[in-house]
């Protein structure tokens, strides 16, 4: 493996401005690394060497100009294949969506590129964004990169796993319950989850729309920052994003880095720990808040009795939301199209298609949210639903009177075995316990790895939450939990990560 | 259609002796703003198939929506016109079901939180006032429109194939449902018929549509139910769909009194179920069935933060309603001196609007209310469109009756420029002009034909010699005939008094 592509964000950038290397260069290491890799990890479903070495080609002709458009311009950077990308495929790891090239880019990728950012392709996914272990998508699953025979996480594995081999420095996730902080949490890596409304939602294939949120996937908590500066903001074409100027998050990261927790109130969540948390998982805990204490963080216990509804909140507001989305996936205008023997008619067309393009999760999902939403069960479902999301915002409103942040593990277990939990679905929505909050709330947060549990030798995550809008805390404290423990390993985690097989 | 098309029906009359009516409209009025409800493509329909669409309104993947404010506006103002609240707070909420011509497959409406409620229009139906109470008016999206091909009949059935246009999808709808209007009785028809006019000429006045029934700018659904008289139960009710004219939304409301009373006398029971209108037979057919079960599963659009208009823009739109209905109509009866029954016929007529209209464009009052009520009314019956979706304008009503005043034609060649216009041969100067149809008022031509006439008449000729000007009608006549009738008699009988004195 080429050192640069072990570089972290930050520092390609720098190297680029130093005239060091070029963007065709870097961009061209990464390529030739998922090349490499990729086989074996299976963390893309397109990769774009032509467009990603055109776009690298024209930044360092701009940056020869003397018309950089910004810190970023240059480093390339995965897209999940939940966002539409003009001229690109986007499948959202489905069947029902194979061959679709969409006519438009997402906000967040037209963000990409204003910002100069050769986009090397689309990462796998579970279909339609559902799933923690990214073995739904219908492309084939993503390998982790610490264990082959391991799930990456999900439903962005790909992402997670991207930036865990070197195929990217940056990714592009979402997180509907989780989708970004617990392959980040499996895989050694940062994943943050931004204030709901914070990144626009223009072009995020909707899984439930009141839950999604796109968001950095990288290898550092400063790479997470600088890309979530590249694609936060207004966009008036979401009417759910925020009209807000936000504070640097770069500025807040690199604050955080000096490691000084000095007046900050931590509070460590009661309800999200006990039975069926691994002891590794939460030996890493323990020993990261005691580090934040150590670095001068003053840490309280706090409750937040209504978290233990969240599940089952989430999983009747996302289906709900899950089965209107998908309507639309109907054959007539795009995408996959089954046509039965005889003389069908537009509605026989219609059931075909869905029936041979959409997996098992996806009418699990279709079925239950259907279900919940019908006349005479609303009330019971879906409205007592939104009623426990108004409980967990309370919740969050009154532990943040009280506290700067709140933390947590930032799921149950390490990576698990491909296959271990696919056939029993409690058992897999159990992973997102400690994620599903922060979504039904709208609120920021962050994992960043905190060690190896000591079963298995596999990466934990450590989650930061913060207010709604004060994303620049998870940075913050991010930033200086991962200083701490970087003095602590003598360097980054993934540096104890096994040599991947190369091609 | 394998549903019969003769189906009993019960003697109007007899149907009152047994029955009292319930209506409820729905009226759909889709706005004329510059662009769709939910994005940037233009609220036109028509053109190029497919052409004013983008991923918003095609449903893409990935695509938002983003509400139009102009048409939040023009919602607020018709529910101010209505009479109605407006909320303070309000939501869209999704209505799901799989229609091949709907991108998303679900319809982005409002259900539980419209944002106008509980308002009223006093409806005028010869002399007296029904007031119709508004239960809501609430914004929507167009769907798509489909073209079925390959069958005869333009329906789905029996079509090899179908075509969606989606220039459609999307144009902003404004959906006004009234409460059951109870107890207008044998004026039942006339009352639905006098609401769909009067709301028409109120959307007008605000200027938020063009309001072309004929166009499907308005589109009328009719729920009818009987109960039996006196009991004060509603019934089972029929919806029938899409009664695109004024004529047609009374004749529908008859039809399905005579045939729910048909139903109910021998026994049977109503078919909650949506009707369609058939206006070349004026009955109605069985559509699909509908019962209270059928369910939309709405939820609350996760894609829309809530509309909340502040009072004060609401209060400032309330200072841009046009004048109130009964007031206007007060004032105008006072501008033009029409009688009180003058009045009615126009209003009871829809020609209120038409009539002000053709004034303002220089006509007098009496002779605009003339044309609309008289010639025009009379081809509107024999033609079965109403007065507005009739081929012509206030303004070629106005220059006809100016073509009278001026003398190029007689009441009686204006009516030919009538069928004209109507025709689509031109303006009115045009078929003036084509027709031939110019009165001769020049002396050289009208003397030769008067030379020829008192020739031929010596007799009548001498009785005006002798002072019996009375006798001049029948050179006038003779003259009249001889020009084809244009020629202008006053003219003429200058001309027969001077050569005879």
């Amino acid at each position: 493996m080429t050192e640069i592509v072990r570089s972290t964000a930050a520092t390609l950038a720098e190297r680029i401005a130093a005239g060091e290397v070029t963007s065709v260069q870097l961009t061209e290491a990464h390529l030739d690394r998922i090349d490499a890799v990729d086989g074996a990890v299976h963390a893309f479903l397109h990769v774009d060497r032509d467009g990603a070495l055109a776009d690298a080609a024209e930044s360092d002709a701009r940056r020869a100009r003397g018309q950089a458009r910004g810190p970023l311009d240059g480093v390339p950077v995965a897209v999940k294949d939940v966002l539409t990308t003009r001229g690109l495929p986007t499948t959202c790891g489905s069947k029902i969506l194979e061959g679709w090239v969409p006519p438009y880019d997402a906000t967040v990728v037209t963000r990409l590129r204003e910002a100069g950012l050769p986009i090397l392709g689309k990462t796998n996914m579970d279909e339609f964004a559902m799933g923690s272990s990214t073995e739904h998508s219908a492309y084939g699953p993503t390998r982790n990169p610490w264990d082959l025979d391991r799930i990456p996480g999900g439903s962005g594995g790909g992402s997670a796993a991207a930036v865990a081999a070197f195929e990217a420095p940056l990714a592009i996730g979402t997180d509907t319950g989780g989708s970004i902080r617990q392959p980040g949490a499996v895989t050694g890596t940062v994943g943050v989850k931004p204030t709901y409304g914070g990144v626009s939602r223009y072009g995020l294939v909707a899984l439930a729309n009141s839950l999604d949120q796109a968001g950095p996937v990288t290898r550092t908590v400063l790479d997470a920052a600088m890309l979530h500066d590249v694609i936060g903001g207004h966009d008036p074409r979401d009417s759910t994003s925020i009209a807000q100027e936000w504070p640097s998050f770069t500025e807040a990261a690199r604050a955080g880095a000096t490691g000084d927790m000095t007046g900050v109130k931590v509070g460590v969540i009661t309800e999200l720990a006990g039975e069926g948390w691994q002891p590794g998982v939460m030996a890493r805990f323990q020993e990261s808040v005691d580090l934040l204490v150590k670095a001068g963080a003053e840490v309280v216990e706090v409750s937040c009795p209504s978290f233990v509804h969240a599940l089952a909140a989430y999983y009747l507001i996302l289906p709900a939301e899950a089965s209107s989305n998908l309507a639309k996936f109907d054959a007539m205008r795009f995408g996959l199209r089954v046509t039965p023997e005889g003389s069908p008619s537009a509605e026989d067309v219609m059931r075909a298609t869905r029936d041979a393009g959409f997996g098992d999760e996806v009418k699990r999902r279709i079925i239950l949210g259907t279900y919940a939403l019908s006349s005479g069960y609303y009330d019971a479902y879906y409205g007592q639903a939104q009623k426990i999301r108004t409980l967990i915002s309370r919740d969050f409103d009154a532990a943040f009177a009280r506290v700067d942040v709140l933390v947590s593990p930032t799921a149950p277990t390490t990576a698990f075995k491909l296959g271990e939990k696919l056939d029993d679905p409690m058992a897999m929505y159990l992973n997102d316990l400690a994620t599903i909050p922060a979504n039904l709330a709208g609120v920021p947060g962050i994992s960043v790895p905190n060690g190896l549990a000591d079963e298995d030798g596999l990466p934990s995550g450590f989650q930061v939450l913060a207010p709604a809008l004060a994303d620049d805390r998870v940075y913050r404290v991010g930033a200086a939990l991962e200083a701490i423990h970087a003095e602590q390993w003598g360097g980054p985690l993934l540096d104890k990560a096994p040599e991947l097989e190369t091609e | 259609m394998t549903t019969s098309t003769t189906e009993a029906l019960m003697p109007f009359d007899d149907v009152l002796a047994a029955y009292d009516p319930a209506l409820g409209l729905e009226v759909h009025v889709e706005l004329n703003t510059a662009s769709k409800m939910f994005c940037g493509c233009p609220a036109e329909f028509g053109g190029e198939p497919n052409a004013g669409v983008c991923p918003t309104c095609l449903g893409l993947p990935g695509a938002m929506p983003v509400v139009n404010g102009k048409a939040v506006e023009s919602a607020i103002r018709i529910g101010l016109a209505l009479n109605c609240d407006i909320a303070e707070w309000c939501r869209f909420a999704r209505k799901n079901y799989f229609y091949p011509d709907m991108p998303k497959n679900f319809q982005t409406s409002q259900y539980d939180e419209p944002i106008a409620f509980d308002g009223w229009m006093d409806v005028d139906v010869e002399g007296e006032t029904y007031r119709v109470e508004i239960e809501r008016a609430h914004m929507e999206e167009d769907t798509g429109k489909s073209l079925h091909v390959g069958g005869s009949t333009g329906r789905i059935h029996g079509a090899d194939h179908s075509l969606v246009d989606y220039n459609r999808a999307g144009i902003p709808l404004i959906e006004i449902v009234t409460r059951p209007i109870l107890g207008a009785g044998e004026k039942a028809p006339e009352v639905a018929k006098a609401y769909v006019a009067q709301l028409r000429e109120l959307i007008v006045a605000l200027g938020v549509s063009e309001a072309r029934m004929d166009q499907g700018n308005l589109r009328a659904d009719v729920n009818l139910s009987l109960s039996p008289k006196g009991s004060g139960t509603l019934g089972t009710r029929t919806e029938t769909k899409n009664v695109n004219s004024f004529r047609s939304v009374e004749r529908a409301v008859r039809y399905e009194m005579q045939r729910h009373a048909a139903i109910l006398t021998s026994g049977g029971s109503i078919l909650q179920e949506t009707r369609h209108w058939h206006e070349d037979t004026g009955i109605t057919t069985s559509g699909r069935v509908k019962s209270d079960a059928e369910d939309y599963r709405y939820f609350p659009e996760p894609d829309l933060v809530p509309v909340a208009p502040s009072r004060e823009w609401v209060e400032e739109l309330r200072g841009t309603l046009p004048e109130n209905p009964t007031a206007r109509r007060a004032r105008l009866q006072a501008e033009w001196g029409f009688s009180d029954l003058e009045m009615r016929d126009t209003v009871g007529a829809g020609a209120l609007g038409l009539v002000e209209e053709t004034i303002a464009a220089g006509a007098a009052p009496q002779a605009a209310r003339k044309w609309w009520l008289g010639e025009l009314a009379r081809r509107s019956n024999e033609d079965g469109v109403d007065l507005v979706d009739l081929p012509i304008t206030p303004a070629d009503v106005a220059r006809i009756q100016a073509l009278v005043d001026e003398k190029v034609v007689n009441d009686k060649l204006a009516r030919q420029v009538f069928e004209g216009v109507l025709a689509g041969e031109g303006t009115p100067d045009e078929v003036v002009e084509k027709r031939g149809l110019a009165v001769v008022s020049d002396d050289g031509a009208l003397g030769a034909a008067v030379d020829n006439a008192i020739a031929a008449n010596p007799d009548v000729a001498d009785k005006i010699r002798d002072g019996k000007v009375a006798a001049a009608g029948a050179l006038i006549g003779a003259v009249m005939k001889e020009m084809r009738g244009q020629a202008d008699a006053g003219r003429v009988r200058e001309l027969i008094l001077e050569k005879l004195a």
